[in-house]
């Protein structure tokens, strides 16, 4: 308490003590998530977003979707049954930010691609109640009118670069013909294919005379817990309580 | 001479201290909490009635409900922080604020244009979709710059205290602007793709985003919302009770101990996700550690009133404080044990978290600043009282069976849900698809709704009660108490200009 004493008179010691104390708890469970190989185990699989897969994951940052939706399976035996293997570290290590989510209101999104045709996911941003008459998500009908903003995806791809994700210099030279390529079934899409496997191509919102949000949102969605095969393996098989 | 210095001491002369641009924070504390609850009660009933959302772009559920938090917790917590640290900081240190009038202007117009951005941003479709961190980087380098400024007024005013002393509330308000301060800048560190465009990249990714996140989300919680609110915990309820602060030594075990708890609880957020064993395990040993000081601070704020409990039944306002320490008590044992993985298994994703921060939101963080600003008008608007306490009874009760039908009605529905998505049939399958779930939520959602309008209405009442107040007005008819603020405004205080 004599200590204290001092420490209450003086203004400069009190601050520089609190700010030791404050800093201890981050430095300890943070700074080792960056140093420990273990934090995130590599899966085969696992690549950065295509630019329109990255273009829809940014309406779905914009719209706030996370604030209903999480995209974090745990390890119960219930939530492996209703929505897959449960999430690995690895499945967002590209994720700038994460959306793990902390709320369902609506279902968990981890692995929702290939769950429902692009035809559904468009009836149901038109008019959710539509298909699901209990369902409380707003409608997202603009997204079908809104042209996507796609002419500076390489700036995009660029700046993810800068914080880590590993696009090459082919990936940003081709980042505004991939999103093109990526609704255009018809067309050539071997490069894009090359570059980011297992890309599902479609004209997603059904309108093939321009691309829309709409299209961008569906792409991501339709890839969302894709990647990784988990055939036979534990992530598959129900391990915690249930 | 009460108004001075420490609660209890008194002095021989007190500066005129710099009260206007602190009028013009309690006045922007009162706007933007009624906007906050006002978009509350909106998207509650969104969720209720989803035809609310207008299939408009900009009135859908998922822009604005950081509207409704930021509003919250930003504008209206943000400045009844403001107006009361730089209140106290005055009166304990007994010198006017360091760098003056014009310098807490530059911090209140700055802060005000920061809340008014990051709503606009919002609504118009920027955000970087991390919880209670949604503005975009430059949003970001602003508020940055108002809060070292906020910093260097508050402790610069510190600094050159006439007090030997520097007294317990400021510890609580130095560190919560310290450590939000860190907690900001590490969070909201982003690249962004154009100088000249919105849209940024936050620096962290995947599973250390996640950590770096929740560090940052839990610890607005203890710094912003906790600690903050202790500081304005530790000078008005010593104040409206007219005793001092129960135990010395309690508050300097339950400043240093909820200082060096809190940083850790933030992966009680992540049980069961992908984030490594270690360090949800230290989150929730943590968790449950802070248990012990967070009833310190309640016991010592509930104490300051021994002798004085009397005061309970006559004075409405300390009622409030009192109770909103009841409430911090409650949700503060409420959060450690829904910290325990076994039980955050059945109440992660569910409307429980919902109903615990609104349990400490609503009864806590809100009831302090409404006794506080309560308390604080009289004072700075040289009134001899409150225009009404009678009006303070009635936004006391109304409001508080808002938050028990807000708080009931997310328990039933938070482990309702949690109990349905984990249920089996006897065949050995899902009992319930995900919208059963949703559907069977209805009803709590309307109750919660009411709970809302019930806690907005008696914000409301205290709007027209602190505007006749400052207008001068006394109700005709009302039996003055003694405890009433006419005895705390000195000589000294009604000389102050403005």
């Amino acid at each position: 308490m004599s200590f204290h004493k001092k420490l209450e008179r003086n203004s400069l010691l009190m601050l520089v003590c609190i700010i030791l104390v404050v800093a201890i708890g981050g430095i300890v469970e943070i700074v080792p998530l960056f140093t420990i190989e273990s934090t995130i185990k590599q899966v085969k699989g696992v690549r950065p977003y295509s630019p329109l897969e990255l273009a829809g994951r940014n309406i779905y940052i914009r719209e706030g979707c996370y604030v209903c939706h999480s995209q974090m399976i745990r390890a119960f035996r219930d939530e492996v049954e209703r929505y897959g293997p449960y999430s690995l570290a690895a499945e967002s290590m590209y994720d700038h930010p994460f959306q793990w989510g902390s709320k369902r209101t609506g279902p968990d999104l981890a692995r929702v691609g290939g769950k429902y045709s692009n035809e559904w996911h468009v009836e149901h941003f038109l008019d959710p109640r539509e298909l699901v008459p209990e369902s409380v998500m707003p409608p997202y009908s603009f997204m079908a009118d809104a042209d996507l903003d796609y002419e500076d995806m390489a700036a995009h791809l660029k700046t993810n670069r800068h914080v880590g994700v590993p696009y090459t210099d082919e990936m940003v030279a081709y980042a505004v013909a991939d999103v093109e390529a990526q609704v255009d079934p018809d067309g050539d899409i071997e490069g894009l294919m090359a570059r980011y496997p297992k890309a599902v191509v479609a004209n997603f919102d059904g309108d093939s005379s321009r691309i829309t949000e709409m299209d961008a949102l569906i792409a991501y969605l339709q890839m969302l817990g894709t990647l990784v095969d988990f055939t036979g393996t534990s992530a598959a098989q129900p391990d915690g309580e249930d | 001479m009460i108004d001075q210095n420490g609660p209890m001491t008194s002095a021989v002369s007190a500066p005129v201290y710099n009260d206007e641009a602190i009028r013009k924070f309690v006045i922007a504390t009162i706007f933007w909490g009624v906007v906050g609850f006002t978009v509350g009660v909106l998207i509650a009933f969104q969720l209720a009635f989803p035809a609310l959302n207008m299939d408009l772009e900009w009135t859908s559920f998922g822009r604005l409900r950081p509207v409704h938090t930021s509003a919250v917790i930003f504008a209206f917590g943000g400045n009844i922080l403001l107006a009361t640290s730089l209140y106290v900081v005055q009166r304990t240190s007994r010198v006017t604020l360091f760098g003056g009038e014009k310098w807490a202007h530059v911090i209140f117009w700055g802060y005000q244009i920061f809340i008014v951005m990051a709503a606009l941003s919002y609504v118009l479709g920027f955000s970087q979709s991390k919880e209670y961190a949604e503005p975009e980087w430059f949003i970001d380098l602003w508020l940055t710059v108002v809060w070292v400024i906020y910093l260097v007024v508050f402790a610069g005013t510190i600094f050159t205290r006439k007090e030997k002393h520097i007294y317990v509330a400021n510890w609580f308000f130095m560190a919560f602007i310290l450590t939000i301060a860190m907690l900001h800048i590490i969070n909201n560190l982003a690249v962004p793709v154009s100088f000249t465009g919105a849209k940024s990249y936050i620096l962290w990714s995947g599973v250390q985003d996640a950590m770096t996140q929740w560090w940052y989300g839990h610890n607005a919680v203890g710094f912003f919302l906790t600690a903050g609110f202790l500081g304005i915990m530790y000078y008005f309820i010593p104040k409206q009770a007219e005793r001092p602060v129960y135990s010395y030594r309690l508050s300097v075990v339950h400043f240093w101990s909820i200082t060096f708890l809190y940083i850790w609880a933030g992966p009680h957020h992540l049980h069961y996700t992908a984030l490594p064993d270690w360090a949800q395990t230290l989150g929730m040993t943590f968790s449950i550690m802070l248990w012990m000081p967070s009833w310190g601070g309640m016991i010592n704020g509930l104490m300051t009133l021994r002798g004085a409990w009397d005061k309970l039944r006559t004075d409405p306002v300390l009622r409030m404080l009192v109770v909103s320490v009841g409430f911090y008590g409650m949700s503060t044992f409420e959060g450690p044990v829904m910290a325990i993985k076994a039980v955050n298994a059945l109440s992660h994703y569910t409307d429980w978290t919902i109903g615990h921060v609104h349990s400490g939101a609503l009864g806590w963080v809100a009831f302090v600043s409404f006794g506080a600003m309560y308390h604080l008008v009289p004072v700075l608007w040289q009134r001899e009282r409150l225009y009404s306490l009678r009006l303070v009874s009635l936004h006391f009760w109304i409001a508080t069976v808002g938050i028990v039908l807000y708080i009931t009605a997310m328990w039933v529905s938070g482990i309702m849900q949690g109990l349905m998505w984990r249920a089996y049939d006897e065949l050995g399958f899902l009992q319930y698809s995900f919208v059963e779930s949703v559907e069977a939520m209805h009803p709590y959602y309307i109750i919660r709704a009411l709970g809302g309008i019930l806690f907005l209405l008696g914000a409301l009442i205290m709007v027209y009660n602190l505007w006749r107040t400052m207008r001068g007005d006394i109700r005709a008819g009302e039996p003055v108490v003694a405890s009433d603020p006419t005895t705390e405004v000195t000589p000294a205080t009604a000389a102050a200009p403005n």
